[in-house]
């Protein structure tokens, strides 16, 4: 594990910190349960998607937006556990190397959600090298909120796929995001100037 | 008359084969993002996608991941269909059942039809079974294509239903249509 130095961070902090960042209508897609929890918490935006099942698909999406608009930056925001139910998209991702994705991870080693089982990567596995492995070069843990945003900086000027990994606490998501699929799906795509309210 | 024409407009375009007919009914609607878990079946289908440029035609580890591509593309406003076999849809239920259906996603599937008409893999006969009752299970539309002269007008009018009611579609190319996968010594 090469983590080990890294500062265990609060997922509602560096995704706010995130947010913050945002100014030129950036996409951001937040992973199945706490992921998103804290992102709709962090403050809604029209250019957030919000998942309510298909876990570990917040990378994918996001690719499929970072495909449909190559000149907006898309953002996917995903936990450890999802990760691990869908490591092949990482290679996806570098085979196509899309140059306006940032994927970020938030690694607290538990499925806190239902419990707080450990993942079965923790202690053992290490998802940068992984991703590294898979071809996502431009991968680094975050060893505190600054390298956190300087990282972000980085990715957003890159002409690469980045990946940013952070360790997090077990704390669950401060907010809760309103379960309308429709509806977020809806105002997303309204967001991404691909529709007009009715 | 309407389907004389739709005949007339791929005859014009030269391949009247079925794979030469999806190609060009994915074109003429548009449909240019194409994922793919590959099969034997659908490998001149992936070939000639590959080598038009008008499509973006990639290998994706899983089904689901390929599913949550186009989903976000058709968001981001660029359409997409994903290449699948029977046995990959079956890993398609959670992602169905939780992004495509419930965010009324126009998903275009093409599932290229094992376990029948000649099936050599018991494995493959036994998981075919379970794709229709899932599709009817979550009231997804799909169609069985047998007939060459039937392929153009099912795609087509698939393509632009799912499009305008915003539900995903699954069409399953029958053996009888493409000549399926047999068993080889």
């Amino acid at each position: 594990m090469n983590n080990t130095n890294t500062k265990i961070m609060n997922r509602f902090d560096v995704t706010s910190r995130l947010i913050a960042k945002l100014k030129q209508g950036e996409a951001v897609i937040g992973g199945i349960g706490n992921t998103n929890f804290d992102l709709w918490a962090a403050g809604h935006r029209p250019q957030n998607f919000y998942m309510l099942g298909s876990m570990g698909l917040a990378f994918p999406i996001a690719l499929g937006v970072a495909l449909a608009q190559p000149d907006r930056r898309v953002f996917a925001l995903e936990g450890d556990g999802s990760l691990l139910m869908q490591l092949g998209a990482l290679s996806t991702i570098a085979a196509l190397k899309p140059k306006n994705l940032t994927m970020i991870v938030m690694d607290n080693g538990i499925y806190q959600i239902t419990g707080a089982q450990p993942t079965p990567a923790a202690g053992v596995a290490d998802l940068v090298a992984i991703a590294q492995g898979s071809g996502l070069t431009n991968s680094a843990w975050a060893a505190d909120e600054q390298d956190f945003e300087r990282l972000v900086d980085q990715a957003m000027s890159a002409d690469e796929p980045s990946l940013i990994a952070l360790r997090i606490d077990d704390k669950p998501g401060v907010g809760t995001t309103r379960r309308d699929p429709v509806q977020i799906r809806e105002r997303f795509m309204h967001g991404l100037g691909v529709r007009e309210p009715l | 008359m309407a389907i004389a024409e739709q005949h007339n407009s791929t005859q014009a375009s030269g391949d009247t084969s079925w794979h030469g007919i999806v190609l060009q009914t994915l074109k003429r609607n548009e449909i240019r993002l194409i994922p793919y878990v590959p099969d034997r079946v659908l490998t001149p289908l992936i070939k000639n996608l590959h080598a038009d440029a008008f499509f973006t035609t990639f290998a994706t580890a899983r089904e689901e991941e390929a599913v949550g591509i186009v989903s976000g593309a058709w968001m981001g406003g660029r359409r997409g269909a994903v290449l699948m076999q029977t046995s990959g849809f079956a890993t398609l239920a959670n992602t169905l059942a939780s992004l495509a259906v419930p965010y009324q996603i126009p998903l275009i599937m093409f599932v290229s039809e094992r376990g029948t008409l000649g099936e050599f893999n018991y494995g493959q006969s036994l998981v075919c079974r379970t794709m229709r009752p899932v599709l009817d299970s979550l009231a997804i539309e799909h169609h069985t294509i047998t007939r060459l002269d039937e392929l153009e007008f099912i795609v087509d009018r698939s393509i632009k239903q799912a499009v305008t009611t915003q539900a995903p579609v699954a069409l399953i190319l029958s053996p009888l249509l493409t000549g399926g996968k047999v068993f080889e010594k």
